[in-house]
């Protein structure tokens, strides 16, 4: 398994870097991801860097660092994204009407976790009492881990 | 394990050098977001080049905001050029489209790039926003 691991100030301008550090570790030790699932990774990567920083910002650690770690193996890649941001449920989350309800459009953001959702094929939020790491998982072209 | 802190390498081993030859060459001004204004048939273009994300969308806001409060009610956003797109930017661009229609005029959208449609498909904004495949069939519909 290879390890790539980033320690990046929490704020956004730091996203573009967590990208080109994610794509080029996938691109150079898992290049039959895919380009179409990298872009997903990519994005639901940006999703957690992005809650993890605003997160910080919230409780005034913004001099604390979120650290995202990249693991490749055979089958699959993961990136977890740790912050210290003090924990939140995911599963209480607002609920988003229809995108053809007109309601929809009072709602400009909440996004994110749902996209994370759908993005991953596996996605779990680990709770300590001073943060929360999301760990995000891609599977391989041509594997499904355990079968 | 390659290490980074505010763009130093503070240790690189095994895979280290490939990854940061990797990175160096695709470091360029497109990660930042250009927007450039014109306009078509009546319509004020907003074509976006580079990346639309939560560093780049607060911006982008107010330069809509900007544009419909000078009377520019009728927006075209091109996103042609985009390198990529979040969720902040997607709202971003939902608060450039309430404010169009609240000034009774519209915004519309021209997207052919898979990778930026599939946001929009996901979250299923595809429904509250047609996509269109070129700027005259967006002005003209």
């Amino acid at each position: 398994m290879a390890v790539v691991e980033l320690e990046i100030p929490a704020r956004p301008a730091y996203l573009s870097l967590v990208r080109l550090v994610v794509d080029a570790a996938v691109s150079s030790l898992a290049p039959n991801l895919g380009g179409a699932r990298l872009d997903d990774l990519k994005l639901a990567v940006t999703e957690a860097c992005s809650n993890a920083i605003e997160a910080h910002q919230s409780r005034v650690r913004v001099h604390e660092p979120v650290v995202v770690r990249c693991e490749l193996d055979d089958q699959t890649v993961t990136v977890e994204v740790a912050d210290r941001g003090g924990g939140f449920d995911p599963t209480h989350l607002a609920t988003l009407p229809a995108a053809t309800d007109p309601q929809r459009l009072r709602h400009e953001s909440g996004l994110g976790i749902p996209l994370m959702r759908t993005l991953a094929d596996e996605l779990v939020f680990e709770q300590a009492s001073d943060g929360t790491t999301v760990r995000l998982t891609v599977y391989r072209a041509g594997s499904v881990p355990g079968s | 394990m390659l290490r980074l802190w505010n763009f130093t390498f503070v240790g690189i081993l095994d895979h280290g050098p490939t990854i940061a030859a990797a990175i160096r060459s695709n470091v360029s001004d497109a990660m930042q977001l250009r927007a450039d204004v014109s306009s078509l048939d009546g319509w004020t273009v907003v074509s976006l080049f580079g990346e639309l994300d939560v560093a780049s969308a607060p911006n982008l806001r107010e330069q809509l905001i900007q544009l419909v409060s000078q009377g520019s009610h009728l927006l075209v956003l091109d996103l042609e050029g985009l390198d990529f797109l979040d969720s902040t930017g997607l709202g971003a661009i939902i608060s450039a489209l309430k404010r169009a229609r609240t000034n009774g005029g519209d915004l519309r959208l021209v997207c052919t790039q898979s990778r930026i449609r599939r946001l929009f498909e996901i979250t299923a904004l595809d429904k509250a926003f047609p996509l269109f495949t070129s700027l005259d069939a967006a002005v003209r519909a």
